[in-house]
């Protein structure tokens, strides 16, 4: 058992859309510290779920718990005030400005009504070498930048704009190998840093290399969280299609 | 500690160098052009004709700044000719009717803003099209502009209200001091402010920075109010310096404003935008037609050569921008 505080606790949340059920009573928690991967086939709810905790969607029942305050249901302004930040598949980058303009995204400094640029492009430094981030020039445009680059940007605003919890949608999908490690790299020294992660991905083995407890949700229920030393990649996909874990499931 | 490498991307000085090609491109021609014509004919090294040049270049600049930032969010506003005649004529009718020349010509620079926020509100919060949306209101603008006229361009006006387009200033004219006075608070506005940065961010990713917390609609609404003022004021110079207001004045001055926004750098696609490669674009192309008259070359040629220019300039800075993507 995880005998710290978590930082998001959801508890039996709800969500129709029409006469289809895509959450049935959904509950998990997320702590900081770990990075919390969830699985599940298409349309089994995961993206439903991230959308709640973002505040994207109005959940129809249950209760999410951000540091111990609970909420019905979240906005998206309140859900960034609150620490949850979350990095869609996306992106949400302006290809054609500059690194530390997309960082600042939206929460510009400014100094007598105009942008203060130095500011920003020293703050930008600060934080890509905190989070030992390899973009070699902040005045590159986004589409100059490689895909790995583009995600570590991307999770570099998350983080700017005051993360403490990181929602990752499929964070390497179409990303070579080089970059997928790298990336992976970074999620993990964010994780080492405080910083919550959760991740969605379809793919099993970064799930296994990356995470330190998986979340299954299968027909928009959370089937099981396994600490992931404590399982197989069988297991899970096991889990995914219909069948149960072999061991260690806490249900 | 070793840096998480990310993979390679563009050097920031290339790709810096890439952007900048499209102003590069048209400085280098604009100098040719002038050494040719230095040579080529002997009354287009004067003051004068300098001065004149500035002067036919004033309206044309002043409409494409506003449609700079219209294009850079990722609009277009085929509007601003039309706007721009309607406004000298609702100026001429007011004072015509007895309302002094400043009052006029501050309501219809107002009307001017009224068009633009019309343009953004359909396009904005209806999101309609800005393409239709400004082939709709330039129509409805230009009809506005024949009703209230009955078809009759209005002349004669006040001597204040003329020296807007010919009066002195030093060794310039309000419409050259007028037209380089926007463009340098277009040039501080597009580069250092919140709300030219959005411009382009709008163009860029509308969602991107709708996600980020920006009322993206308030800001899409009042780049389309700016492209009006500028309309507007641009039907000032040129009701003044007629001293006549045309229904029909300002006809197809959109697609002069497109293309110098164009050739300065900036994409239909939005996001990109150089104020310093309008008013470059505008210089050029009032060049070019000076030329062609110094030159002596037929009105109808002078069309045709001037939309061939224009055509080749894009058409290679569209093969360079290829080049570099495939990059």
């Amino acid at each position: 058992m995880n005998e710290r505080q978590p930082y998001i606790r959801v508890e039996n949340l709800k969500k129709n859309f029409g006469h289809i059920e895509a959450l049935k009573g959904a509950s998990l928690e997320a702590y900081p510290g770990e990075i919390l991967a969830i699985v599940g086939d298409n349309g089994a709810g995961k993206s439903t779920l991230i959308k709640a905790l973002s505040g994207a969607i109005t959940p129809d029942g249950g209760v999410i718990s951000i540091d111990g305050q609970s909420f019905a249901h979240l906005t998206p302004k309140l859900a960034e005030e609150k620490g949850i930040t979350t990095v869609y598949q996306d992106l949400a980058l302006v290809n054609t400005q500059t690194v530390w303009e997309n960082i600042f995204l939206g929460h510009e400094y400014r100094r007598w009504g105009w942008l203060n640029k130095k500011k920003m492009r020293r703050e930008t430094a600060e934080l890509l070498e905190r989070l030992q981030v390899s973009i070699p020039d902040q005045e590159s445009v986004v589409a100059d930048l490689s895909g790995g680059q583009r995600q570590a940007l991307a999770v570099a605003r998350a983080i700017r704009q005051g993360g403490k919890m990181i929602i990752l949608d499929e964070p390497t999908a179409a990303m070579g190998l080089k970059e997928t490690a790298a990336v992976q790299k970074l999620i993990r020294h964010l994780a080492d840093q405080g910083y919550g992660v959760i991740i969605i991905s379809h793919n099993i083995p970064q799930v296994f290399e990356l995470s330190d407890r998986i979340c299954v949700i299968r027909q928009g229920k959370v089937l099981a969280v396994l600490d992931t030393k404590s399982v197989t990649a069988d297991d899970i996909v096991c889990m995914i299609v219909g069948g149960s874990a072999s061991n260690g499931a806490k249900q | 500690m070793k840096k998480h490498d990310t993979g390679q991307g563009k050097t920031a000085f290339s790709a810096t160098l890439s952007r900048a090609f499209p102003q590069l491109l048209l400085t280098l021609a604009l100098l040719v052009l002038v050494i040719f014509l230095s040579v080529s004919s002997d009354y287009f090294w004067a003051w004068k004709n300098f001065r004149n040049i500035l002067d036919q270049c004033s309206v044309y600049l002043i409409l494409s700044l506003g449609m700079a930032f219209v294009i850079a969010s990722g609009g277009i506003d085929l509007s601003v000719g039309s706007v721009a005649g309607m406004c000298g004529v609702i100026m001429a009718v007011l004072m015509h009717g007895g309302v002094a020349t400043y009052p006029a010509i501050l309501l219809g620079i107002a009307i001017g803003v009224v068009s633009g926020v019309v343009n953004g509100v359909i396009v904005a919060l209806i999101r309609v099209n800005p393409f239709i949306t400004t082939l709709a209101t330039m129509t409805i603008t230009r009809g506005v502009a024949l009703i209230l006229t009955g078809g009759v361009s209005i002349y004669g006006f006040a001597q204040s209200f003329k020296w807007w387009g010919t009066g002195d200033i030093g060794p310039l004219n309000p419409p050259i001091v007028l037209s380089l006075l926007l463009t340098l608070a277009a040039f501080v506005v597009m580069r250092r402010t919140l709300w030219g940065k959005y411009s382009l961010s709008l163009g860029g990713n509308a969602e991107a920075l709708r996600r980020s917390g920006v009322r993206v609609n308030l800001y899409r609404i009042s780049i389309y109010a700016v492209s009006g003022f500028c309309a507007a004021v641009a039907g000032l110079i040129m009701t003044a310096r007629l001293n006549s207001a045309a229904p029909l004045a300002g006809s197809t001055y959109e697609m002069d404003a497109i293309a110098a926004v164009v050739l300065g750098g900036g994409s239909l696609n939005g996001g990109s935008g150089s104020i310093f490669g309008v008013f470059i674009a505008c210089i050029t192309l009032s060049v070019l037609r000076n030329g062609l008259t110094l030159l002596s070359i037929p009105t109808y040629f002078q069309q045709l050569i001037t939309g061939g220019v224009i055509l080749i300039a894009i058409i290679i800075a569209q093969i360079r921008n290829n080049r570099d993507r495939s990059h």
